[in-house]
């Protein structure tokens, strides 16, 4: 056991997922001898070589191109994205090849590929550097999206990831890199594409992703105070969605709100809600709520707390739905 | 705006290689000639026998594709020297990556025609197996597989490095990788990034440029004020031009490229000038954007005519030659014509195995949605989706 943050968690499960193949290599922008604007991967170069962490050109296609090439050839390419907003330069790449080639080659064409990206706001930064795109890639079939919320997670779900045969993007929520947490080095928490409930409660849930968990816990705990026994799924998943896990829950407490950084329209949110709607219509005791951001640019850091849901606005849709 | 409608408004100092004028006779080269002096009468004939080929099998594509046996057909006359050209000095062993008109290459790499035939039924969005015949499947949106041809050789150059490290360097000679696109593709971005990073790395990777003069309805001075080749230079790598309906200089230059590769002294590009001589694609239109004249003035210099006279006239190929040729090539359609009319319609059912290479709840769930909601029929032949007929919906 280790008590790490999510960057050095990531870090330790990067250079062990290269430990233990030596065909992972990781590329990206300034991820070499800098270590990464985030330092995520700080150490690595000098451990692997220059040969392993491609400190690449600055073009997102020419990174995730090239990633595909080396797929083909044997390689299991692990790609730093350097901020969410900056990955639509790759965006075809990701959706036209990355994802296609599995089925355009009817299986004969593997595509080991792990595509990280660092995103999220409230980091008070500038246009692009807070973004929360999953949706946008989830709509895609052939891609596997994954998001950590904690220590553990961030360690396994990387190694998880470069393992799996499938193109795998890994959200990484960089507000929280500098969370810390216990990781069990010993084994991993199981299937990487499936929620876990780590909160009990009976009377109402809350599922909510990456830089959110925190968030959804605070809310539980809050509302424990005035009585309220609520649970909260970390989805973790988000392609494939663990929708049998959230079904359950909401089977037991009657109520549920989906939180995410990214804007409602046209969100996860929207296809959890549908699915629960779908599969557990006499459970309901309200109308599912989602909480999430607004139809809108992100804003300039100084007004984004506005933006992105935090404690109170989740608060307030349990107010909302318990109110039924 | 309008664009410029002709090519060559910056003169470009860089000279286009030629070994076979119109005629057909041989022209020296001082760069290239030394690369074909070992080319015997029976390579010409293998190379005229694969134009040729090609050439055939592209008229029955049009054909069938007329017939509603096709979905789309993609016509490639006149680029048969650029393709196979380029495709002949390669090793097994070399990796190509072609876009969607590069049937030629398919096939001199053994892709059967019916095979290659089945992604324009709308049977498959594939087709070969990429393995067997080390040739990646089409991609057709434009300039994607750039970057995919550079990631593939850099992985060959980490493969030798690995190697080298373990102390057991390979033995065989370096491979090379073909990157091939056009004209109209030169100007996306990824074709940019790809340069530079083939560049960075020093990826043994060939950018093979058929430029034939139309990107759909745009032509190339709308894409390049300057060949594309010169574009090399910026790069910081070599660029040549080539007569690219010159069976013989394109052979020479991929020859001398690939040995530049070889010697760790990569990337190159090769720009073939040539002419698509069809459309675009079975729904284009040529009329409505070019002139006759044009057509005619290519015409003259047709890739398969100028090898034919030079092996009429240099060596002294006898008509008979020509004409079993041509004779086999009509076989070869007919019974590519069978194969693709006797081909089994795809079940849609099956689309749902290949999308994920590991068990996928939600694709599983769906599927069994489907089979659900299909067996509810009575009669499962009345069914939409099940191709029953046809090249399928």
């Amino acid at each position: 056991m280790s008590r790490l943050t999510i960057a050095k968690a990531i870090t330790a499960g990067l250079a062990r997922a290269m430990d233990e193949d030596p065909k992972v290599m990781l590329m990206g922008e300034d991820i070499g001898s800098l270590g990464g604007v985030y330092r995520v991967t700080e150490g690595l170069k000098a451990r692997f070589g220059a040969h392993r962490v491609l400190d690449s050109p600055l073009g997102e296609a020419g990174i995730v191109g090239t990633a595909v090439g080396l797929a083909q050839r044997g390689y299991r390419p692990v790609c730093e994205i350097q901020f969410d907003g900056f990955v639509f330069p790759a965006f075809n790449q990701i959706t036209t090849q990355v994802a296609k080639l599995h089925a355009r080659s009817e299986g004969r064409m593997k595509m080991p590929m792990t595509i990280r990206i660092p995103y999220g706001g409230v980091i008070g930064s500038v246009e692009h550097h807070s973004e929360s795109p999953e949706a946008l890639f989830a709509h895609t079939a052939g891609l596997r999206i994954i998001t950590p919320s904690n220590a553990n997670d961030a360690y396994w779900m990387e190694q998880q990831a470069i393992a799996c045969d499938d193109p795998v993007i890994i959200f990484e929520p960089k507000r929280r890199y500098w969370l810390k947490g216990e990781v069990d080095e010993s084994a991993p928490p199981g299937d990487p594409f499936s929620a876990s409930v780590i909160r009990e409660g009976r009377d109402a849930t809350i599922v909510a992703w990456g830089p959110l968990v925190p968030v959804a816990l605070a809310a539980a705990n809050a509302a424990a105070e005035d009585g309220r026994s609520v649970e909260v799924v970390d989805l973790r998943s988000i392609s494939p969605i663990d929708i049998d896990t959230i079904t359950a829950s909401v089977r037991k407490t009657g109520r549920l709100v989906i939180a995410h950084e990214a804007p409602t329209f046209g969100g996860i949110g929207g296809e959890i809600a549908a699915r629960v709607t779908e599969q557990a219509f006499y459970s309901l005791e309200a109308p599912v709520l989602r909480v999430g951001a607004f139809h809108l640019p992100y804003p300039p850091a100084a007004v984004e707390e506005h933006y992105v849901p935090d404690l109170d606005r989740v608060l307030d849709a349990l107010d909302r739905t318990f109110a039924y | 705006m309008e664009s410029r409608s002709h090519a060559g408004v910056v003169e470009s100092t860089l000279p286009k290689h030629q070994l076979l004028d119109e005629r057909g006779a041989v022209t020296e080269d001082d760069l290239l000639s030394p690369y074909t002096q070992d080319i015997t009468v029976d390579d010409l004939q293998h190379l005229y026998r694969s134009m040729t080929k090609a050439r055939r099998v592209d008229e029955e594509g049009t054909s069938l594709q007329r017939q509603g046996q096709l979905v789309l057909w993609v016509p490639l006359k006149g680029q048969e020297a650029a393709q196979i050209g380029s495709t002949w000095p390669t090793r097994p062993t070399d990796r190509l990556y072609p876009s969607y008109r590069e049937h030629a290459v398919a096939f001199e790499r053994g892709v059967e025609p019916s095979e290659l035939m089945r992604y324009f039924r709308g049977h498959t969005a594939g087709g070969w197996d990429p393995e067997k015949h080390n040739l990646n499947l089409y991609t057709v949106v434009l300039g994607s597989q750039a970057p995919h041809a550079v990631g593939y050789a850099m992985g060959t150059a980490l493969d030798r490095k690995a190697a080298e490290d373990a102390g057991t360097p390979l033995e065989t000679e370096p491979e090379a990788v073909v990157a091939y696109f056009g004209d109209g593709a030169s100007t996306e971005g990824e074709v940019h990034e790809s340069m530079v990073f083939a560049a960075s790395y020093d990826a043994p990777v060939l950018f093979f440029i058929q430029n034939n003069q139309w990107a759909i309805s745009v032509p190339f001075a709308t894409q390049s004020r300057v060949p594309l080749a010169t574009r090399a230079a910026g790069y910081g790598f070599e660029g040549l031009r080539v007569d690219g309906n010159d069976i013989l200089a394109v052979v020479a230059a991929t020859r001398y490229a690939l040995a530049k590769i070889r010697r760790g002294e990569g990337p190159v590009l090769i720009e073939a000038e040539t002419y698509r001589m069809g459309a675009h694609t079975t729904a284009d239109d040529p009329t409505k954007y070019r002139k006759r004249e044009e057509e005619d003035q290519w015409g003259l210099l047709d890739p398969i005519e100028r090898l034919k006279e030079h092996l009429r006239t240099a060596h002294g190929v006898a008509d008979s030659f020509f004409e079993t040729v041509a004779q086999e090539n009509d076989d070869l359609a007919r019974r590519m014509r069978a194969d693709v009319l006797a081909m089994t319609p795809p079940e849609f059912v099956d689309r749902f195995e290949h999308v994920y290479a590991e068990p996928h709840a939600l694709v599983a769930a769906e599927r069994a949605e489907y089979l659900e909601y299909q067996a509810g029929f009575e009669d499962a032949s009345d069914v939409h989706g099940t191709a029953a007929e046809g090249v399928g919906a």
